[in-house]
């Protein structure tokens, strides 16, 4: 009789471990916590945009029944928090945009905290405000922060080659200017924290949905001035992230000013309103690109110079030209480029990280001018990029390193799959401006896809034992935020040991038990914790076949784990149960549990001073083509089929990565088509969903979607990561569709039915 | 700030309640910080999401802009009412199955607008599901999952292939 077969789980289609207590209604996020004796903070905003405080009065509020606290800038120390440390959680001297926190109160209840909030009386002093980035700049403009009266919150310069020549070498150039506009997360879980000071033992306890507990303990005791080590950050499951919640927030701290004041828990949750107000949101952006080809196709060089709107403070979406530049130096291989950017301050709301983190808005530039420059040249667009694609081996002029590269394969399988150049020319020929016409675009991507290294450490830990029984747990620094990391490093780690995905507890989510990880940003949690899981597996999985080599006849590498067996590894016969070998070594004369550590740190490094190095292990590639219908009476554009190609490395589960890349082709639908954050003179104009409209179910499209699999050899198993891969491209796809079907090209975003019925009346927004 | 308290009395998740509420109070609150049941998940407050959505006497609802002194003599089922001695609902277990789960946070409001479409037409297309499900925001998931969850235990209750 055949030993058992045991089949692999890398590839397979596995629910989510977290699945059925999400579908009971069982799962408890933030909102749903409550711990005895808790108060409820609030803070009361500004409103006002760009204004020098005068006074605040608070005694009206201290005097209400019910409120415990009412804390100023005046009562807590000024720690200013974030990138630039330019935002101190609770605002003394001014408010530099709406969202400004400038007092929080503690009370009994919601309402008693809101009553008090009205009772607040704050005197201003307005300033003359800043709304448009290209004014921030200019000679004598109102200096928003006097520790930078240039206004300039970030500068970016990046070069290589030598543009001059590049330029003198082209037989074509085209210049072009890109507006992007503002959008935020809408995470269906609002914002929130419960603080949990315990004044004896001196402890912090906080419930946080953030994306980086190791990196936010640490600016926490900045912050507050306390011992690291007496902070403890525990996040209960959390309800969306995408790059929200990567930084510290003002009402982080604040809580925590409010719990030391009442010695007591507070728990401060946002409603939706607050959360479109007080949330991060995209980097608006004015991206110019010249770029020059030569005759036969080849790019010759890249100039390009950004403008971002950083608003009122700087969060992370100031440095979101570190990956804006990967894109412009090489997505396609050109030889001279050189690139500028500058994050200046505004009295508008502030940016942060965002799903995808600047690579949306220089893709949309980018891949709008290469369909123009192939115009240009009389070449296909599609050859066109094919021509200039990346291939593997080739070292970027930023010092990229493209160990595997899938790029060629996702242009010719999503050409392929829609039939691209066929059908461009045949609705190209049909193109109009009456009635409704069809049009294809096409755009790719190149993103991190092995981490990145911007940190001192681009790492991540993992602790694994196994019991008496055969059941692992995994420890791991790395968060769960919906993406379904623990379901995969589960199956990874199952894959070592041989074991059934129901011998594995995944705990991700306690600072005082699981190891240091950087935080889930740069699409790094697959790969760079994957790895580190297989890691500390393979380390037990040693450790336990060097044992069985003890007690049996044949050697440790003549072994293997299997249907949580040790079995041979030439045909799988049966060793012994697993289990029986874990308790033989726990209860042995030396007495021993399976117990192992591994930190991963990817073998990527920091760029140097000119942005130059190879910063990720791995790097993801796509090509998605749309087809569109314009309808050229209203200017509504329906988005009909998506065909997406990914480089993925390798699909560890298919289920779970298919829901990425559908998730992420309907956020970058809803970037491309309807998500529009206005903000007249600093304020938000539409801070609800009735308002901002966000893709529903009708308005989806049918989706084809293709994995590439390069089996990248640094990642887990072949995998790359792709989280934020698959938003990139939609916008600049869909721009190149509405071109296609109307002969009219739109270089700014959202493309909503006023904005392309203008643009198609010749009357551009 | 106090409210005059009306006492209601009503079916919930198959159980006799009885409670005096806020005349003010909204039905999403007094499940969730009276009753202890958090499965209805508030995110916008103004029935625009879909998130915090119920059934009333067959009929979903947001129970967000709903009065609580509005379910006195009503049958309402939450999220958590849907699981069977046996296990999930076969709706449930659909979403699980097919990968309709990313956050979760929309899901609760979600599995109650699918299972009354598919208690009502238990065969329904993906056309109608995408009809019916218009009101439920998702951010993760890009509802193509979902949809397939949907369409799966339609094909179980006898859908014919075509759909």
């Amino acid at each position: 009789m055949n030993a058992p077969q045991h089949a692999s789980l890398i590839g397979q289609r596995i629910p989510k471990m977290d699945a059925p207590e999400k579908v009971a209604g069982k799962t408890r996020y933030i909102q749903d916590l409550n711990l005895p004796g808790q108060l409820y903070g609030l803070i009361l905003r500004t409103e006002r945009v760009h204004a020098r405080i005068v006074s605040i009065d608070t005694s009206a509020a201290k005097a209400l029944p019910g409120v415990r606290a009412v804390l100023t800038a005046a009562d807590v120390p000024i720690h200013p928090i974030g990138v630039n440390k330019d935002n101190p959680p609770l605002k003394g001297d001014k408010v530099r945009c709406e969202r400004d926190e400038v007092a929080a109160v503690a009370a009994d209840s919601l309402e008693i905290a809101q009553a008090a909030i009205k009772l607040i009386k704050v005197e201003y002093e307005d300033l003359p405000p800043i709304f448009d980035p290209r004014d921030s700049i200019k000679d004598g403009a109102p200096v928003i922060h006097a520790a930078k009266p240039d206004n300039v919150a970030m500068a970016f310069d990046y070069a290589h080659g030598d543009v001059e020549r590049g330029e003198a070498e082209s037989d074509v150039v085209v210049e072009d200017e890109f507006t992007l506009h503002r959008v935020t997360h809408c995470c269906m879980g609002v914002s929130g924290v419960i603080a949990d000071f315990e004044p004896v033992s001196g402890n912090l306890t906080l419930y946080s949905n953030t994306q980086v507990p190791f990196l936010h303990k640490r600016e926490f005791a900045e912050v507050l001035g306390m011992d690291p080590s007496r902070i403890r950050i525990i996040q209960p499951p959390i309800g969306g992230g995408f790059g929200s919640k990567l930084d510290i927030y003002p009402f982080e701290p604040i809580a925590v000013y409010l719990a030391k004041a009442t010695r007591r828990p507070v728990k401060l949750i946002f409603t939706r309103e607050e959360e479109f107000i007080a949330s991060p949101t995209r980097q608006p952006a004015i991206i110019r690109l010249r770029s020059g080809a030569k005759k036969d196709g080849t790019l010759t060089f890249r100039t390009v110079d950004v403008l971002l709107d950083n608003g009122g403070y700087t969060s992370w979406g100031a440095t979101i030209p570190f990956v804006m530049m990967q894109t412009f130096s090489s997505l396609y291989r050109v030889p001279h480029c050189r690139y500028h950017t500058k994050a200046v301050y505004t009295n508008n709301p502030f940016a942060g990280s965002f799903r995808g983190y600047g690579n949306l808005q220089a893709t949309f530039a980018i891949e709008q001018q290469m369909d123009k420059m192939a115009d240009a040249l009389g070449i296909e667009p599609y050859e066109f990029r094919l021509k200039n694609a990346q291939n593997a081996g080739e070292v970027t002029g930023q010092g990229m390193h493209f160990k595997t590269c899938g790029f060629q394969d996702c242009l010719e399988t999503a050409a392929g799959r829609s039939g691209f150049v066929e059908k461009r020319k045949a609705l190209g020929a049909a193109k109009g401006l009456s009635g409704v016409r069809r049009g294809v675009g096409m755009a790719s991507m190149l993103h991190v896809g092995g981490g990145a290294k911007i940190y001192p450490s681009d790492g991540c830990g993992t602790i694994l034992k196994l019991d008496d029984f055969g059941h692992v747990t995994i420890m791991t620094g790395a968060s769960e935020i919906g993406q379904g990391s623990e379901t995969v490093l589960a199956q990874l780690v199952c894959e070592e040991l041989g074991v059934p995905m129901s011998a594995v507890t995944v705990v991700n989510n306690d600072t005082d038990i699981t190891p240091w990880d950087v935080g889930v940003h740069a699409s790094r949690t697959t790969f760079i914790a994957g790895n580190s899981a297989i890691g500390a597996a393979r380390k037990a999985k040693d450790k336990i076949l060097a044992a069985a080599a003890t007690v049996s006849n044949m050697k440790a590498e003549e072994m293997d784990l299997k249907g949580g067996n040790i079995v041979r590894a030439s045909d799988g016969e049966k060793v012994m149960p697993l289990a029986k070998m874990l308790r033989q070594l726990h209860f042995s004369d030396k007495a021993e549990l399976v117990m192992t550590t591994n930190y991963y740190e990817p073998p990527s490094v920091h760029q140097d001073k000119g942005f130059k190095g190879d910063v990720s292990a791995a790097y993801a590639w796509a090509t998605q083509v749309v087809e569109v219908e314009v309808d050229t009476d209203t200017g509504i554009v329906k988005l009909l089929k998506v065909w997406a190609a990914h480089d993925v490395g390798r699909v560890l589960n298919e289920m779970g990565i298919e829901g990425q890349i559908e998730g992420g082709i309907i956020m970058g639908q809803g970037y491309a088509l309807c998500e529009d954050m206005p903000v007249v003179e600093g304020h938000l104009v539409n801070p609800a969903f009735r308002d901002y409209k966000l893709i529903t179910a009708p308005e989806i499209p049918e989706m084809d979607i293709s994995f590439i699999e390069t089996m990248d050899g640094e990642g887990p198993q072949g995998a790359k990561g792709v989280g934020e891969a698959p938003s990139i491209c939609m916008a600049a796809a869909v721009a190149n569709a509405i071109e296609n079907a109307t002969g009219v090209r739109i270089a700014s975003l959202p493309f909503t039915p006023e904005r392309v019925y203008s643009a198609l009346k010749g009357r551009p927004l | 700030m106090m409210s005059v308290e009306t006492e209601i009395n009503f079916k919930l998740n198959g159980r006799e309640v009885s409670l005096r509420v806020p005349a003010t109070m909204k039905a999403l609150a007094m499940l969730r910080d009276r009753l202890g049941l958090t499965g209805t998940k508030y995110a916008c407050g103004e029935g625009e999401c879909g998130a915090c959505t119920i059934n009333v006497d067959g009929k979903t609802v947001n129970s967000c802009l709903m009065y609580a002194v509005d379910c006195d003599g009503r049958e309402v089922v939450t999220v958590e009412g849907l699981r069977t001695p046996e296990g999930l609902h076969p709706v449930q277990q659909a979403f699980v199955d097919h990968g309709a789960i990313q956050c979760g946070f929309c899901t609760p409001g979600m599995i109650m607008q699918a299972q009354h479409l598919l208690e009502n037409n238990p065969t329904l297309t993906r056309e109608e599901a995408k009809r019916g499900l218009e009101g439920n925001i998702c951010r993760c998931t890009g509802y193509t999952k979902v949809l397939d969850a949907v369409e799966a235990v339609a094909d179980k209750n006898g859908r014919c292939s075509h759909g």
